[in-house]
């Protein structure tokens, strides 16, 4: 088999693996949008703030250290515990429900039946206050993130592919343990809303304010429901982030890795969320694997970008989105 | 005559009961319009009560008073012998009042069996740890609540398009699914708003008879608002009259029928 084709196999397994986490944080914003019609710009900062909740938990760290010192003259930073990983996880969880039940209670409730645009500033404005208060609340130094999963190569897949192909694929441990986690994720996250009655009535909301409040669905429930399901989604994801290349702020970037994935699936598809996820993955790694010497690397940047702009032109619904139909 | 508290019994058999919602002084204000202006009536347990009056009439609003989606600013609703505190519309729902809408509010994106099953999600009790962990109790309750809503699709001769999805139906159809979703939650009281609103005289006649029906088997309390006159006087036991906010009539089809006021009102006779 000629190298560049093996080498190719390796680049798009890395690349699905990638695309399982684009999806999963696109899936954050699918569930919000769909449920109440928010395009939540804070969705990365999410994952950041759950990030450095769960390492701060995890590490004992004494929330709002630098605020209590600078009042009280302290000096304290840390309880001087630890917290097991999975006791942190379930903690931190606590902490997004409660997240997602103050920014229904003190933002959005406030702005029911505004136009989309003013949605979407409330919610860029939450992403700077969320960004600052995170700050505020466990310091803005950069932390390693570390809940135990497994790190680096993976030795079992090393040796197969180095056997069959002459050539070792390198994949990381972590990458295939996210790629697992961020699978079981959707598989639930799915199951959820077709087949719970909280799903159904999360369905019905997105469908219709109206007829799912004749039909008894508290809409707030609902909205502090998704909330915490995004919250949950940004905690997986910021956990995968984080182990893998530090909590710090670059992790709310990750949001913008979602965007096209959002362009290419639809705003209001969970397949298209995982399918556009997996398109971009795969294509942005081969794109650069084989594009990229050409000219001059760094493609991965700006990739999933024009990407997505081409699909646009096409096929502006994206590829699972209802057609969009103006009656005239 | 009729007595509001004892009940009685119609001409065709049906029981009637005491009274279930009692509307006290109701006035609703919209800016400087007055939707409805101090109106007082009663619904009682069993019968047919009709809303009519001329366009703006406010009737829409009553009934959005009744189910809580409009607050009004004055006067008490009594529901079941007691003043109700505001609620949600959720929360009247959940009361037992169900209820249709004038433009009709189904989940489009879902099918026909999907939207009835949404109707029973006041019966649905699981807890979702329940549900995702230990499916038996959750799925017993799952099947019984399929098997109320496949009985109501039944009832309402809607078996053949019970997989198709909403947006595909004509809209007769999609009003007898709004009816199926309503009487999904097996309500006390039912709100029905214009329920043959656009329907050809056959699509009518369907639902004229569906209506009866549900009040003769259920026993089902039925407010409904209906422009058709003749359909009004053939279903209803009482009839509630609005015009400009006002209430200007009250009673059985006959005793409207030759209200003075009302005759004015339906031949546009100017006011004073
Ligand atoms: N949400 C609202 N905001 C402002 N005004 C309203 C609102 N709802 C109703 N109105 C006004 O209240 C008055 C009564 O309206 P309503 O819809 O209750 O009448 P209706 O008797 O149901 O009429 P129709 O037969 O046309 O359905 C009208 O003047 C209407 O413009
Ligand atoms: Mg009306």
């Amino acid at each position: 088999m000629p190298e560049q084709l093996i080498f190719a196999m390796e680049v798009t397994l890395n690349g699905l693996m990638a695309g399982v986490l684009y999806a999963l944080v696109a899936l954050g914003f699918v569930l919000i949008y769909k449920a109440s019609g928010i395009f939540n710009y804070a969705q990365g900062v999410m994952a950041l703030f759950a990030a450095m909740t769960l390492v701060g938990i995890m590490d004992g760290q004494v929330p709002f250290s630098h605020l209590i010192n600078a009042i009280f003259g302290a000096h304290i930073t840390h309880f001087g515990w630890h917290v097991p990983a999975l006791v942190a996880i379930v903690l931190t969880m606590a902490v997004m429900v409660f997240l997602a039940w103050a920014v229904q209670r003190f933002v959005m409730r406030h702005l029911v039946n505004q136009e989309p645009i003013i949605l979407f500033m409330a919610t860029i404005g939450l992403a700077y206050f969320l960004e600052g208060f995170s700050d505020l609340m466990w310091g803005s130094e950069i932390k390693t993130l570390d809940v135990g999963l497994p790190q680096g190569l993976n030795v079992w897949i090393d040796e197969k592919t180095y056997n069959i192909f002459g050539y070792g694929f390198f994949i990381d441990n972590l990458d295939i343990v996210a790629t697992v986690i961020a699978a079981l994720l959707v598989i639930a996250l799915v199951a959820f809303s077709q087949y719970t009655k909280e799903g159904r009535a999360m369905r019905a909301v997105a469908d219709d304010h109206q007829a799912a409040l004749s039909v008894g669905i508290s809409l707030n429930f609902i909205w502090v429901m998704v909330w915490s399901v995004a919250g949950f989604v940004a905690l997986v994801a910021g956990i995968m982030w984080g182990a893998k290349s530090g909590v710090q702020f670059s992790l709310s970037l990750i949001a913008l890795k979602a965007l096209p994935v959002l362009m290419l699936g639809g705003f209001t598809s969970i397949p298209g969320a995982i399918v556009g996820g997996l398109i971009i993955g795969v294509g942005e790694k081969l794109f650069d694997f084989l594009i990229g010497p050409l000219v001059g690397g760094a493609t991965e940047n700006w990739f999933a970008y024009v990407l997505a702009l081409i699909f646009l032109v096409f096929r502006p619904q994206g590829l699972f989105g209802e057609k969009i139909i103006e009656r005239v | 005559m009729l007595d509001s508290t004892e009940g009685y019994t119609t001409a065709d058999g049906r029981k009637i009961g005491g009274v279930v919602m009692e509307m006290k002084n109701i006035t609703l204000r919209f800016g400087g319009v007055v939707a409805i202006k101090d109106i007082s009536f009663d619904i009682l347990e069993g019968e047919i009560r009709a809303i009519i009056g001329p366009n703006g009439a406010g009737k829409s609003s009553m009934l959005n008073v009744i189910s809580g989606f409009y607050v009004p600013q004055e006067g008490e609703v009594w529901f079941r012998g007691a003043p109700r505190p505001q609620m949600k519309p959720f929360e009247v729902a959940r009361q037992g009042i169900a209820r249709t809408f004038q433009n009709i509010a189904l989940f489009e994106g879902m099918s026909v069996l999907d939207n009835v099953m949404t109707g029973r999600l006041t019966h649905m009790k699981s807890g979702l740890l329940a549900q995702s962990v230990w499916r038996g109790k959750a799925e017993a309750e799952e099947t019984a609540n399929r098997e109320v809503a496949e009985r109501i699709i039944d009832f309402l001769e809607i078996q053949a398009i019970r997989k198709t999805p909403v947006a595909r139906l004509p809209y007769g159809l999609k009003k007898r699914v709004e009816l199926a979703r309503a009487l999904a939650a097996e309500p006390k009281l039912l709100l029905l708003d214009e329920p043959m609103a656009g329907m050809n005289v056959e699509e009518k006649e369907d639902m004229s008879r569906f209506i009866l029906d549900v009040n003769d088997e259920f026993g089902t309390t039925i407010a409904l608002i209906e422009h058709d006159m003749g359909v009004v006087m053939d279903l209803s036991d009482r009839v509630v009259v609005m015009d400009y906010g006002k209430k200007i009539g009250d009673g059985t089809p006959d005793e409207v029928r030759n209200n003075q006021d009302v005759i004015d009102a339906y031949l546009g006779v100017s006011h004073d």
